[in-house]
Order: structure tokens, then C-alpha cells, then sequence
């Protein structure tokens, strides 16, 4: 919008153009004067992922069986495992969903998971990004200890960058501190 | 303390090296919420100028002063006869003004579409001369010259160089999108220099001021870049194994220090700006992050669990063993040393409150200096006076300012989401 047209306006002013390959070429401006100019914005689009490969049965055998994974009434469908403000211990209560994770993780060798971990709002986004992957590694402890091994568990951290709850409430925040079981091709 | 002494008048002649878009558009809107105990009152005599140009330099001049909260800005409207020679200058007019400094001026049109900007910074009690200086410049540096001229007076006036010809940067979400700002210090020119829709976050600025660095999740995890703010390219500086983040630059832009998160434990890392000779700074089983580097390169400072919980610790660059540097509350994050190596700002949960804290490393009295709550981030101009954070107001996030002695109070904030500021260096 509007900020991307002022950059046009801009170069269209000091160099005649608006496209970022001719920027690319110019010299350094700013000689006498140190202060550079901006030049024009890198665009990161997101790459498009590519399809989750099929690793399920085929559509037909599919209706016979529900997925575990999908099934409301399986633990398996819940997976969220919650922290407490600045920790990463895994509370007693989320045992059991982390024992059935890595009861089908074994079962299930070729399945793999990434554990997403991620810190609420209040802080320092930098500490929270170290926060969140710290719980993400002790969810994939308490899953090793059950004999699941490194080789289907990725770790990943997202800080306070992705918060599900985006209200100033601590029931909000509770939710944000979190680390999200999913699975690969989900 | 106010320190009047007189000065030759200076020409300066700036070549056309500056480019600035002709007229500015302010995103950032400022509010000022508190100012100095002792305010400078000043009178800015309207610059003779055309009004067809994009800027009113008296206007931009009285705007920053007037932000700064050091001076109280008088009016002019009842003069009647505003000077903008030095031999029209009636100096009883303006003492009974009550103003202890008068600044004129004019802005004239030179050969080669160019314009001469002239002022002169007058004591109106000793009736003489602070300050003279003339520019000659592209119109297109008038917005910028004016900001130069503000900075003149304000160390003229204050002692303290001023910071109004300084940009900042900072990142906005608005919607999914994440753009990364380039700004004045004024929230004028905003210019988007990066826009993604992954997380962008910590900004900091080469002490050149021609560099970015910055993390960004684009490819689904942080990822440290380098770009260039003049030719707009960008390198990758740090992508190992894990998280890659918290980028600052070593006081003589060669080096950086670094956060990589393998497994569970972040760790210090010093990297050469191309993005060669990684090495570690820190072990242990601990988060040790954000660090940031005293002005004389001699210590890095750092964010910390080791001891329990968050604290703020220091290091030699060459490693050895880290000391403790805040002691009082059980959460202190985010450590930036002033410039001039006197304070250290850092953000403080206290009662469930985050707030922006300063202690002076000599004596390590802490001052609270916010009171929003929510702050985040802070990040000190080059003069050392005002810090820049983020903070949440009505579920929005917008940008403060508030002096190092807590006096002075700003707000800037615009449409979206705005955090991660930073303070760019002063080029001159």
C-alpha cells in the first residue's frame, strides 16, 4: 500500500526507477553525508510447501478406520502440554498424553513428530524464543525416557511469535505457554 | 544545566549526497506525555522560506524541540516584525517574551534548483551569538536540515548533542504481514526494508548505520541476515542447526555476538560480520542470551538462568568466567548499555509489572523509568538521554520514549502492531 508506493515514489526521485534490480547496481551513495539512503524493500514470500506425502492407507480403507490421531474420544487428538510462566518442567498431568504419544510413536515407527514449543507475550521475545524450545526438549526428554528415539522427534521453537490466545488475560497467556504435538503430513 | 558559549559562524556546504523523498508522510504519531523540570523557554522566529516548499523548517525545528520536553516553545504571533537578519533582531521584544534564546533564519533559493538554509541561535540576555551555520542543499534535504539545525540548538542550549537528525527502526504486524521500518527519528520517511509473512524480530543497527542485522522465520525457524540499507541486499550471517538469533554488532562493526540454540540450552557465540569464524563464548545448561556490548568493546552483557532465574551478566569478548550484574527481582532481561557506557537499561518484572529499568553501572542504583507494564525491548539513542521501547496500549503495541532520568515521556504509534524498536547510530 501506501508505504510500498512512498519507496517507488523515492527511488523514482533519486534514481529514475522503482525496480530493486537497478538499485542493486547503483554505487553507494552518501559520500560527504554518511546517512545511507534506504533502498528498496526485500519481499519474503513464504515457499509453497510441498504436499504432505501420502503415508496413510488408501481413501476406501480410511472410512473402515478412524485415525487414532483424529479421534475426539482417543487421547491421542489432544496436543497440547502446558507451562507454567518462565518454566519448562512438564507438569504431572500431561504424563499420560505424553506416555500415549510415545506408546503410538512406537508402534508407529515410520510416524514422526515436531514439537512445537512457544512462550507467552510478557517478556523478552528473544528469552521466550530460548523459553519455547526449551519446553519443546522437555517434551522430547520425557519421550525419549519412554524409549521413543531422536530420529522421529523434531524440535522447534516459535518464542511468543505465534500466540493462539491474543488477549492481555493470564487464561490467555496460560494457553500461549505451550508446546503443540504434530504430527509430520498433519 | 544550560551552557551558553559562543561559537564562530561556520559555513558548511552539504553536497547533494543525501537523498530524501521530496515530501515526508509521518506514520508514527507522537504524543508527548511529560517533560524537563526546567524547560528552556525559546522563541523560533518564523524562517523567511516560500511557501511552495514541502517543508516548513520552522515548524520541523519547533516540533523537535518542543518533543524533546527541554524547552518550553514560546509564541511569536504577537512580534511584529520578525526578524531573520542578526541586525533585525530587537532583543528587548524577546526578553520581555521572557525567552533566554531566539533562533532566526531564512531559506533562499541558489543557483541549480538549490536552496541555502541559514540560522543563527542568539542569547537574548547577553545578546550575542550562539550559533551560525548555513547549508546549502537539494530541496530535498530541507526536512533533514531542519532536524540538523534542531540539533545544533540543542546542544547549544542543553550541552547534550541531540538526536533529531537519527533514525530508528522497528518491525510492524499489521494483519499477517510483518514489515521491518526504517524511520527518522520522528517517525517521518517510514521505509519498509524487509516484508514477510514469518515473525521478524531483533533489529540492531551497525555502528555505521548502513546495516541491518535481524532474525527472521521465513524459513520456518530463525535465521540471523545481514542487509544493507543502501543497495537493499541482504546475506545470510547465521543458519546453523537450531535457532539462530539475537544478533549485536561488536562497537567496531566487525564482529557480531550471537544466540544458537541446540537442543535445550541457548549459548553465546561470536561470528565475523561476513558470517565466518563462528565461536563459542559460553557453555553450560543454561538460556544465555541477548547479548549486547559495552561501547568499549571490553564486555559483552547478557541475559541468564544460570543462577535460577533471568539476570543480566557480563563477559569478556575473549571469555572467561561471567559476572552477575543485577542483583534485586527475580526477572531481568533484555540489558543494553547507553552509549556512553554509563547505564545499563533492561526490562524489570516486578509485581507482575515488565518494565524499563536503568542502573548506573558505577554505583548499580537501579531507577523503574516506565510504568506501562508491558515493556519490551528498550534501546538507547546515541546521546544516552531518551530510550526507545515497545509496550502494549489497548491490546495494540506501540513505541515509547522516556528519558534516561524518567522525566520526559513519548509515545509513537501508528496503524498496526508495532514493536522491536531501535535506535540508530548518529552519522555525521
Amino acid at each position: 500500500m501506501s508505504k510500498r508506493l512512498i519507496g517507488c515514489v523515492f527511488l523514482a526521485v533519486t534514481l529514475a526507477a522503482c525496480s530493486s534490480k537497478q538499485v542493486k547496481e547503483e554505487p553507494k551513495a552518501a559520500v560527504e553525508d554518511k546517512s545511507p539512503t534506504v533502498a528498496a524493500p526485500t519481499k519474503v514470500e513464504p515457499t509453497p510447501e510441498a504436499p504432505p506425502a501420502a503415508t496413510t492407507a488408501p481413501v476406501t480403507e480410511q472410512a473402515a478406520t478412524i485415525n487414532p490421531l483424529k479421534d475426539p474420544n482417543n487421547i491421542l487428538s489432544k496436543r497440547s502440554i502446558y507451562f507454567d510462566f518462565d518454566k519448562d518442567e512438564v507438569k504431572s498431568e500431561y504424563l499420560p498424553l505424553i506416555e500415549a504419544h510415545a506408546k503410538y510413536l512406537n508402534a508407529n515407527p515410520n510416524a514422526k513428530v515436531t514439537l512445537q514449543g512457544n512462550a507467552d507475550e510478557r517478556g523478552s521475545r528473544e528469552y521466550n524464543l530460548s523459553l519455547g524450545q526449551r519446553r519443546s526438549v522437555s517434551v522430547k526428554k520425557a519421550m525419549n525416557v519412554l524409549g521413543v528415539g531422536d530420529k522421529q522427534i523434531e524440535t522447534v521453537s516459535y518464542g511468543e511469535e505465534k500466540p493462539q490466545c491474543t488477549e492481555k488475560t493470564e487464561a490467555c497467556w496460560a494457553q500461549n505457554r505451550r508446546v503443540d504435538i504434530v504430527y509430520d503430513g498433519e | 544545566m544550560i551552557s551558553f558559549y559562543n561559537s564562530p559562524m561556520l559555513r558548511l556546504l552539504l553536497l547533494l549526497t543525501l537523498l530524501l523523498p521530496l515530501s515526508s508522510r509521518a506514520a508514527l504519531e507522537i504524543e508527548i506525555v511529560g517533560g524537563a523540570a526546567q524547560q528552556i523557554p525559546i522563541a523560533v522566529a518564523p524562517f523567511a522560506q516560500s511557501a511552495t516548499l514541502p517543508e516548513s523548517v520552522t515548524m520541523v525545528i519547533s516540533a523537535d524541540l518542543r518533543r524533546s520536553g527541554m524547552f518550553r516553545l514560546l509564541e511569536t504571533r504577537g512580534v511584529a516584525n520578525i526578524p531573520h537578519e542578526l541586525d533585525e533582531v530587537k532583543y528587548p521584544e524577546w526578553a520581555s517574551l521572557q525567552a533566554q534564546a531566539l533562533v532566526i533564519g531564512k531559506v533562499e533559493p541558489v543557483a541549480g534548483g538549490r536552496l541555502k538554509v541559514s540560522f543563527r541561535l542568539l542569547d537574548v540576555f547577553k545578546q550575542s551569538q550562539l550559533a551560525g551555520l548555513e547549508y546549502d542543499i537539494a530541496p530535498s534535504q530541507l526536512r533533514q536540515t531542519a532536524h540538523r539545525i534542531a540539533d545544533v540548538i540543542y546542544e547549544k542550549l542543553t550541552g547534550e548533542p541531540g538526536v533529531f537528525a537519527t533514525r530508528i527502526t522497528y518491525v510492524n504486524k499489521t494483519g499477517k504481514r510483518y514489515t521491518l521500518v526504517v524511520a527518522d527519528a520522528d517517525g517521518h520517511n517510514p521505509q519498509t526494508i524487509l516484508s514477510s509473512t514469518e515473525p521478524i524480530i531483533s533489529p540492531a543497527w551497525s555502528p555505521d548505520g548502513t546495516r541491518i542485522a535481524y532474525v527472521s522465520f521465513e524459513k520456518k525457524k530463525p535465521v540471523i541476515y545481514v542487509q544493507s540499507l543502501v543497495s537493499g541486499q541482504r546475506y545470510v550471517l547465521a543458519n546453523f542447526k537450531g535457532n539462530n538469533s539475537a544478533p549485536a554488532w561488536s562497537p567496531d562493526g566487525k564482529r557480531l555476538a550471537i544466540v544458537l540454540t541446540h537442543g535445550a540450552n541457548s549459548r553465546l557465540y561470536l561470528i565475523n560480520h561476513d558470517g565466518t569464524g563462528l565461536q563459542p563464548l559460553t557453555q553450560g545448561n543454561a538460556i544465555d542470551t541477548e547479548p549486547y556490548w559495552s561501547p568499549d568493546g571490553k564486555w559483552i552483557y547478557f541475559t541468564s538462568d544460570r543462577g535460577g532465574s533471568p539476570q543480566i551478566y557480563r563477559i569478556s569478548p575473549l571469555g572467561g568466567e561471567a559476572r552477575r550484574v543485577t542483583f534485586e527481582g527475580s526477572y531481568n532481561v533484555s540489558p543494553r548499555v547507553s552509549p556512553d557506557g554509563r547505564l545499563l537499561a533492561f526490562i524489570r518484572r516486578e509485581g507482575g509489572k515488565f518494565q524499563v529499568a536503568v542502573q548506573e553501572l558505577a554505583s548499580n542504583q537501579v531507577q523503574i523509568l516506565s510504568d506501562y507494564g508491558q515493556d519490551e525491548s528498550p534501546s538507547f539513542a546515541p546521546n544516552s538521554r531518551l530510550i526507545i521501547f515497545a509496550t502494549n496500549i489497548n491490546n495494540r503495541g506501540i513505541l515509547a520514549v522516556v528519558s534516561s532520568d524518567g522525566r520526559v515521556k513519548q509515545r509513537l504509534s501508528e496503524a498496526g502492531d508495532v514493536r522491536e524498536p531501535s535506535w540508530g547510530p548518529a552519522v555525521n
